[in-house]
């Protein structure tokens, strides 16, 4: 009886204190696993200010409970084809981090994006992109196509895992097949339908667990992102990564404060924060992906610095593009294509 | 009397056998965690070593530790207004004749099982958002309140399971002794029922540690739990810190069942 | 006349008693479960919004038609949304396998419990919910290692010699039945436990004294008074199966939907949430009237033949 009392009085002390909003704080709304303790304690310690993170695990869910209102949330990281969503819907604050101290260090690369051109609402947290994982030892044919999961060669028909992520399939699908990413023309997207139907039954699984089942053997090959990829090559040496030369998407999660944050201030000083070099270093080294600020290599993980799954050679530069918001009336039609290949 | 038989009248061929086999099946796999939960590696299906790494990462992880607290708290509250509301209610449209809004009754309280959890989830969302801007209160209570509801019916079922199949007569002869309804309730009605409210507690406490979904929507910030903080997880890496923590969570409960032993038998 | 009333008043008191203990449990699911479903029923009958959401104030039925009736994504000929159809049927085939399995596993292991010695009866029941109080995703993982190509079941059966090649279990329906088994197993011991426990041995003495055999004891005499209890199991076990989300995600490589992961979609990356709401709701009555006839006609059949 006595511990029951202790729960409920702990859990009436936790009703009160989380409803109370002191100065000095700062709430953060970002993917899970995806922020480094070692980041906050250091913001924390320099602006003396109380930072609480909270997880979401996909673009709509963040967007959807923002859109509710009623959230307290201060800073959110959507995704590029995002940003635009919630810039039209005026749901960011126009913060204006392009006029901030340490914008300088940005690489220009990361200024002009289509999303948030010239940067007066975003600063980039990290970017990566869909690639091929290839268990070499099975496997020794060209791996920089998307012919690996699309037109599978014997010896990996089966052992196929593809990310369950319907833009960057669909993406690499159409691209794979000559089309361009928000195409409508139905010859092509028959065509589409088709290819996935036909790759699917070669398909092992459409899951996330790639750290753990790619380097296990589970899985001989796969389409997922390239931070995945790195980690399961660490840990088996046989695996290797190839650039889709037909098209492969990129992604970015920027750094974005809401309209209706509490504390506007704080998520300011937190954006010109991680535009620091050594800072932004610290979100790679714990969540394996670059980030888009100049200099920050020399202070990152040896092992990221050189991995050839995050520094894209020159030649498949140009194949690799970001996936743009297309029209709702296109996203319901690839939203279709991608429920009748999963029923 | 059954010893004048030549054999225990309880007993059905083969039962025994599937018991255990259900037995071995649910602790097969808790049985692996456990193993991996000592990993060196961090890996959840390739042995690397013995270490107690994961066990001190859980242990310094701050994130971790809150979210699991907060599962707890959530979950014992929850369970104990859960299983105390479905009590009532089991007493209510059980052992009567029909009455106005039995069938009603009965249909509701049943009704946070018949829908998807991401319904129920979008739509208190919307709810709920409203009300955290009209009251400026964005503490726990949304999440008890919601864990509450759609753990009503798990310990409803099992308590008017138990009621139905129980013998009136006592209460009857209790009323005849001029018991009030109270003492009635209290010294026949309680004791006899209590394998079916420990059964609808047990339910009721172990679904609201479970959910992921509704949590994820109700949450406010700084509100994760173990479940919606592995979520996050799950699309990165999981680690066997995860495993370390759940091995925490089944000693604790294996503390918990002997503790309840020793007490049961001192009683008698 | 004067008597009548008073039965009348006697019967009001009684049904208002009823009520007001059934209060509670009312109130908070309505509050925090049903009242906000009214929201999705408006959804369902509104535009869908550009990227989620709903349009306020433009009425369409688009959701509740597209639960049924689909254009061809290529040739624009209206016919079934066989898409949701056969997700429908693969969801209802499996719960119903599910819900046959935990029953076959979960009744003796029930009866088992039951028939233990008062005291350590409720230790027993105990271990049945033990594993989980570790959570549903930690359980999922769990039992990958068991059904996984290198995991125990393929490595034993190898070494044993049955099979020499581990048989693909992982990412089957196989492993979303095991894997649902094995989650939903609780659910259907406890209430069955409840409604056992309190079992009079003496009805199956007096069946063996008739000479009863033990098949029969069971059927005619154990089965008919635990009913209770498989009803409420059933439910318990059949409801969430249907709306299962991370065990056919987890286990059965998200390859295939299952109506959880249709109508997640729905209101997360397809944008789409008045037909969610319309497929939420569509499910929800069919499931409701289900229950009411099942509960209805198992009642008729016998559940108050008790000496009432």
């Amino acid at each position: 009886m006595n511990s029951l009392k202790t729960a409920l009085a702990a859990a009436g002390a936790l009703l009160v204190a989380s409803a109370a909003h002191a100065e000095g704080e700062l709430n953060i709304f970002n993917w899970g696993d995806y922020t480094n303790p070692e980041l906050i304690k250091k913001f924390e310690a320099a602006y003396d200010v109380k930072v609480t993170v909270t997880d979401y695990d996909s673009n709509s869910t963040a967007l959807a409970k923002v859109r509710a209102g009623g959230h307290g949330f201060d800073i959110v990281v959507p995704s590029a084809n995002y940003v635009p969503i919630w810039i039209k819907e005026g749901l960011l604050l126009e913060a204006r981090p392009d006029q901030m101290e340490n914008f300088k260090n940005v690489d220009e690369r990361w200024v002009g994006v289509a999303w948030d051109p010239g940067r007066h609402y975003t600063v980039p947290w990290q970017w990566g992109l869909t690639g091929i994982g290839v268990n070499t030892s099975v496997y020794k044919g060209d791996i920089n196509t998307s012919a690996i999961f699309l037109d599978p060669p014997e010896e990996l028909a089966g052992k196929i895992n593809v990310a369950p992520e319907r833009n960057d399939v669909m993406y690499a699908a159409i691209k794979y097949l000559g089309g361009e990413w928000c195409t409508d023309d139905k010859v092509l997207l028959k065509k589409v339908y088709d290819k996935l139907v036909a790759a699917k039954t070669k398909w092992l699984a459409m899951d996330y667990s790639v750290t753990e089942k790619l380097p296990s053997g589970d899985y001989s090959a796969v389409y997922y992102w390239n931070g995945a990829i790195m980690r399961s090559r660490l840990k088996n040496p046989d695996i290797a990564f190839g650039y889709p030369k037909e098209g492969f998407p990129f992604f970015m999660d920027s750094v974005a404060i809401l309209k209706d944050a509490k504390n506007p201030e704080n998520a300011k000083l937190f954006m010109n924060f991680i535009m620091d070099p050594e800072n932004a270093a610290l979100i790679s080294d714990f969540a394996k992906y670059s980030n888009g600020i100049k200099g920050s290599g020399e202070f990152m993980d040896e092992a990221l610095k050189t991995a050839p799954e995050l520094n894209v050679p020159a030649e498949f530069e140009a194949a690799g593009a970001f996936i743009e918001p297309c029209s709702p009336e296109v996203m319901e039609l690839y939203t279709r294509i991608w429920t009748d290949i999963s029923k | 009397m059954a010893g004048k038989r030549h054999f225990d009248v309880r007993r059905q061929p083969g039962f025994a056998f599937v018991a255990m086999f259900s037995f071995f099946a649910l602790y097969l796999p808790m049985a692996l965690l456990v193993v991996y939960a000592f990993n060196a590696g961090d890996s959840l299906a390739l042995w690397e070593g013995f270490s107690f790494r994961w066990f001190v990462s859980a242990w310094q992880n701050d994130t971790v530790q809150d979210a699991t607290l907060r599962s707890v708290i959530i979950a014992v509250c929850a369970a104990v207004l859960a299983t105390s509301a479905a009590t009532m209610a089991a007493l209510a449209t059980t052992r009567t004749r029909p009455y106005r809004g039995q069938t009603f009754t009965y249909a509701l309280i049943n009704q946070p099982l018949m829908i998807p959890e991401i319904v129920t989830a979008v739509a208190l969302l919307i709810v709920f958002s409203r009300i955290k801007v009209w009251t400026d209160y964005s503490g726990l209570g949304y999440l008890i309140a919601a864990h509450t509801a759609f753990c009503v019916p798990f310990a409803y079922l099992p308590i008017r399971a138990r009621l139905e199949s129980m013998d009136l007569s006592l209460e009857v002869a209790a009323a005849d002794l001029y018991a009030t309804p109270w003492k009635a309730f209290r010294y026949i009605t309680l004791p006899l029922l209590r394998p079916g409210i420990i059964a609808g507690f047990m339910l009721a406490f172990v679904i609201s540690l479970d959910d992921v979904v509704i949590t994820e929507f109700v949450k406010s910030g700084g509100q994760d739990t173990l479940p919606t903080y592995m979520l996050g997880q799950l699309r990165r890496v999981v680690t066997p810190e995860i495993n370390a923590i759940a091995t925490v969570f089944l000693a604790f409960s294996v503390v918990i069942v002997t503790a309840f032993f020793l007490m049961t038998r001192k009683k008698t | 006349m004067q008597p009548h009333e008073v039965e009348q008043a006697a019967i009001r008191r009684g049904t208002m008693r009823r009520w007001l203990l059934s209060a509670p449990a009312l109130v908070i699911i309505f509050l925090a479960s049903f009242g906000p479903l009214f929201v999705m029923l408006a959804f369902s009958v509104l535009e869908k919004g550009d990227y989620g959401g709903v349009k306020p104030w433009t009425f369409s039925f688009d959701g509740w038609a597209n639960v049924f009736f689909q254009h061809d994504i290529f040739t624009g000929e209206l016919g079934f949304a066989d898409a949701h159809l056969s997700i429908f049927w693969r969801s209802v085939r499996l719960s119903i396998i599910t819900t046959a399995l935990t029953l076959v596993l979960g009744f003796p292991t029930a009866y088992f419990i039951a028939t233990r010695p008062r005291k350590t009866r409720e230790i027993w029941v105990f271990l049945v919910t033990i594993p989980f109080w570790t959570n549903l995703l930690i359980r999922t993982f769990a039992m990958q290692e068991v059904i996984r190509n290198e995991g125990v079941i393929n490595t034993v059966a190898m070494r044993l010699g049955m099979i020499s090649e581990p048989i693909q279990i992982m990412y089957t329906d196989w492993a979303v039945l095991f894997g649902m088994t094995y989650v939903y197993l609780p659910l259907m011991v406890l209430p069955l436990y409840a409604s056992m426990e309190k079992l009079d041995f003496r009805l199956v003495e007096a069946a063996y004294d008739l000479y009863a055999n033990r098949f029969k004891v069971l059927r005619r005499i154990i089965l008919p008074l635990t009913k209770p209890g498989i009803i409420a199991g059933s439910i318990l076990v059949f409801i969430p199966s249907l709306g299962a989300y991370v065990t056919p995600r987890v286990l059965g490589g998200g390859k295939n939907m299952m109506l959880g992961n249709l109508i997640g979609l729905q209101f997360g990356k397809g944008n789409n949430w008045p037909l969610g709401a319309a497929i939420s709701i569509t499910l929800m009555v069919v499931v409701m009237v289900a229950l009411l006839v099942y509960v209805r006609a198992t009642a008729r059949a016998g559940g108050d033949d008790r000496g009432r």
